[in-house]
């Protein structure tokens, strides 16, 4: 079969009048699937959650003393000696700005990211001088969102002993901080095995209060 | 690779095995119009919409009307987004007052999310209002969707109808993806990621107050979090299912609201390659030979398992940059080491790394981790998978599509070696499938290439450019690579949004998606003219090993040829100068 003889002949008229029916049936379908999954459909999704999880749906809020002080799912800065610090964070105009998620893109063989990474490297080390072992990566590399609320285990242990130190807290305590923290992998297997910046940090403002300490 | 993470992979893929056949056949079942249990459920839903708009449920369609209605149903949502866009600050469901979008980003999001792309060259929480979001994008992201798998159901009766001229109604597939497939499956999605923290609110965004207040560049003392919230779990769920990508908030689904937990991330990661996988098999059932399908899956999986391997080790090797300072890297019990840079702790490298092979072997484009700074070769495999097509799962319907295009090429091919006419499934491929298909499979090599050279001889393309050497050039080719194949990922250091890269990205993506969808359409309409021919003995079987791996090496070899010396300039050389200093 040769191209010519696929191409049936129609003639003209019938051509522009289906044009315009069609174009008249599709400007009906994109109205009437507008109102189904861009209104009916976002509406019955909000309603179920508002029903089923209202805290969800509203960015799982954290209220310390009738007040909230952030999200469970969302990182803040930390830079005393006293707290666990988080992740690095490339978001604008300051780090973790929840109100524009960004990462730092910068390529593997940037030297950027390798001076970025060599001075956070630095500045852990400058709260903590006699602390010698490597630094683990996930604190001295910007994450994804910028907000990422969790550092590795490994990064909760290579800060703990600054922490107790700062805050005049046996390690043995902080540790159990830590450890109350951490959460495993989903079902036992997926993702990876993290701990939550920001609640531990509030824990452990919450144990000195407790104990008394200004 | 550690334990956990062959765990999560043979996971992820024996699922994803496990639902083809369930799903795929009652997808099949669907456009047969025999989905009894759903009938009686939605069925009222879809004969309202026919009701309403007057739509014949036995209208048949030749290739031409068919291929017209689809066009005019783009072309209507692709204005209907930009008017959104540039109008939203006269809207309502503002509450962060984002004001109206430049012209040239309303164009290029307008064509982006009507042609499955779902590339945004701006920062979402910043630029559009919940209104746009929702009424515009929302559903662009199921009729696009829709729109492939509809134009699928069309290519499949081209082989399943003999001296036929007509290849079913667009409006009919059109509405019953929607109602019986994207609506369901969508909402189902919806609620567990709400279960797992994906907000859903109309409200206006929330604030804390931080625990320790710091100070910004400005000088001035910040004590508040402004967390940006919004109806994002109802617009992720259909992101992922119908290979869509685009996201509710900036940094798509690494960010915590949009993707919570390792669990929503399994969901989210699942749900983007269940409907391409399970496609196979309504294709099998459609035509009557279920083992044409799995073929067709198996190939899928020759080419993905490799390249997934490949990015997840070099992803885990960590950076060679950082070898040199007291930083740890490795992967121990307490932690996934590696290349973190951009990642996520909560997926750590064997989820960011699977993400990224699906997400691009998949026309989704969504990301759970910053691409842009990937190791090279990590980088290369998202990059390629966009470049051999989309046909490795590739989007809803399209991925398909554009996979049985190949199979007419390798049945080509061996025609050629035997000397036989070629067939596939009982039809002759004769000299006019074989122009549409070199369309099918020449057209978007030539825009990435093109319009990547473009980019990188104008002052206006390399500006945009946002790390130094072979990696400033590798953002530019992912991009529109991105683009040409309607993915949406990118290496996001580039700043896209400018008049010059949206105005070539938008042609990028407009000539990828309707160029190839008419001639696969007219191939479809000559295939269903034709009679079927009997099988004999010189009939090459198409469901066996041999044929898997025929077509496997046309679409390697095919892309390969293409694209490898791009590559060689971006990637490849990056790869070397990482390791060689």
């Amino acid at each position: 079969m040769s191209f010519d003889s696929a191409l049936e002949p129609q003639p003209s008229p019938k051509v522009v009048v289906t044009v315009a029916s069609l174009a008249g049936k599709a400007i009906g379908m994109l109205a009437v699937l507008t109102l189904l999954t861009g209104v009916l459909y976002p509406l019955l999704v909000t309603a179920v959650a508002e029903a089923a999880f209202p805290g969800r749906a509203h960015g799982s809020l954290v209220v310390e003393d009738g007040k909230v002080v952030g999200s469970h799912l969302v990182g803040q800065p930390f830079s005393e000696p006293r707290y666990f610090w988080g992740r690095p964070s490339a978001t604008a105009p300051v780090p973790y700005n929840a109100g524009a998620s960004a990462g730092s893109n910068l390529g593997p063989t940037n030297g950027t990211l390798t001076e970025t990474a060599r001075a956070r490297a630095s500045a852990l080390h400058a709260v903590d001088p006699t602390n010698t072992l490597p630094v683990p990566v996930d604190l001295v590399t910007a994450s994804g969102s910028g907000l990422d609320p969790h550092i590795t285990p490994a990064a909760a242990e290579y800060q703990l002993r600054r922490v107790a130190r700062a805050r005049g807290l046996p390690e043995d305590r902080v540790r159990a901080l830590v450890a109350a923290h951490t959460e495993g992998r989903d079902l036992g297997l997926l993702g990876e095995p993290r701990v939550n910046v920001l609640l531990l940090n509030l824990a452990l403002d919450r144990v000195e209060r407790g104990a008394g300490v200004p | 690779m550690t334990a956990s993470t062959v765990l999560q992979l043979a996971l992820f893929c024996g699922l994803l095995v496990a639902i083809v056949k369930p799903l795929g056949g009652y997808m099949a079942r669907v456009y047969e119009g025999e989905a009894r249990i759903a009938s009686r459920l939605l069925g009222p839903l879809e004969r309202l919409v026919y009701r309403v708009l007057r739509v014949d449920p036995g209208e048949e369609m030749t290739w031409k009307t068919y291929a017209l209605a689809v066009l005019t149903f783009n072309l209507a949502g692709l204005l209907f987004v930009y008017l959104l866009a540039r109008m939203q600050a006269s809207l309502p469901l503002d509450p962060a007052g984002v004001g109206p979008v430049a012209p040239h980003a309303a164009f290029n999001t307008a064509v982006s999310f009507a042609t499955n792309t779902n590339w945004q060259s701006y920062s979402a929480e910043t630029t559009l209002s919940y209104f746009t979001q929702m009424l515009g994008l929302t559903v662009q992201n199921f009729v696009s969707a829709a729109t492939g798998m509809a134009v699928l159901a069309a290519f499949v009766r081209g082989f399943s109808r003999k001296s036929a001229a007509t290849l079913g109604s667009f409006w009919v597939d059109l509405t019953r993806t929607v109602v019986f497939i994207l609506m369901p499956l969508a909402l189902v999605i919806a609620i567990l990621l709400v279960s797992q923290g994906v907000v859903q609110t109309f409200g206006d965004h929330a604030s804390g107050s931080l625990v320790e207040a710091m100070k910004a560049p400005s000088g001035e003392t910040v004590r508040e979090q402004v967390l940006a919230v919004g109806p994002a779990a109802s617009q992720v769920a259909i992101k992922q299912l119908g290979t869509n990508g685009g996201g509710f908030f900036a940094v798509n689904s690494a960010h915590p609201f949009e993707n919570p937990t390792p669990l929503s991330n399994f969901v989210e990661m699942f749900s983007l390659l269940m409907l391409p996988a399970s496609l196979c098999y309504t294709f099998g059932k459609l035509i009557g030979d279920t083992r044409q399908g799995w073929a067709l899956l198996a190939a899928m999986f020759v080419i993905f398992l490799p390249l997934l391997a490949l990015a997840v080790t070099q992803e885990q090797a960590g950076n060679p940059a950082l070898g040199g300072l007291p930083i740890d890297q490795a992967a121990s019990a307490l932690q996934s080491g590696g290349n973190m840079e951009g990642k996520e702790v909560r997926f750590g490298i064997a989820t960011s790394a699977l993400w990224a092979t699906a997400t691009t072997a998949a026309s989704n484009g969504s990301v759970n981790a910053m691409l842009d700074s990937f190791t090279p070769l990590g980088g290369l495999v998202p990059m390629w998978l966009m470049q051999l097509g989309e046909v490795v799962f590739g989007g809803a319907g399209s991925g398909l599509y554009g996979m049985l295009i190949f199979a007419l090429v390798a049945v080509f091919v061996a025609g050629l070696m035997v000397g036989r006419t070629p067939e596939l499934l009982g039809k002759k491929i004769e000299a006019y499938e074989m122009k549409m298909a070199s369309l099918v499979i020449l057209v978007p090599p030539a825009l990435v290439l093109v319009a990547t050279a473009i980019a990188c001889v104008t002052d206006a393309g390399r500006r945009g450019v946002g790390n130094p050497s072979a990696h400033g050039f590798s953002e530019i080719l992912y991009a529109f690579s991105s683009q040409a194949s309607n993915n949406g990922s990118a290496f996001a250091g580039l700043a896209a949004d400018t008049p010059f890269y949206d105005t070539l990205g938008a042609v990028c993506m407009f000539g990828a998606r309707y160029w190839l969808i008419v001639p696969v359409l007219a191939v479809a309409g000559s295939l269903a003219k034709k009679r079927s021919v009997p099988k004999s003995r010189g009939t090459l079987p198409t469901h066996d090993a041999l044929f898997v791996a025929m077509l496997v090496g046309v679409v390697l070899i095919v892309g390969a040829l293409t694209f490898i010396p791009a590559l060689a300039l971006g990637p490849i050389v990056e790869h070397l100068v990482a390791h060689g200093s």
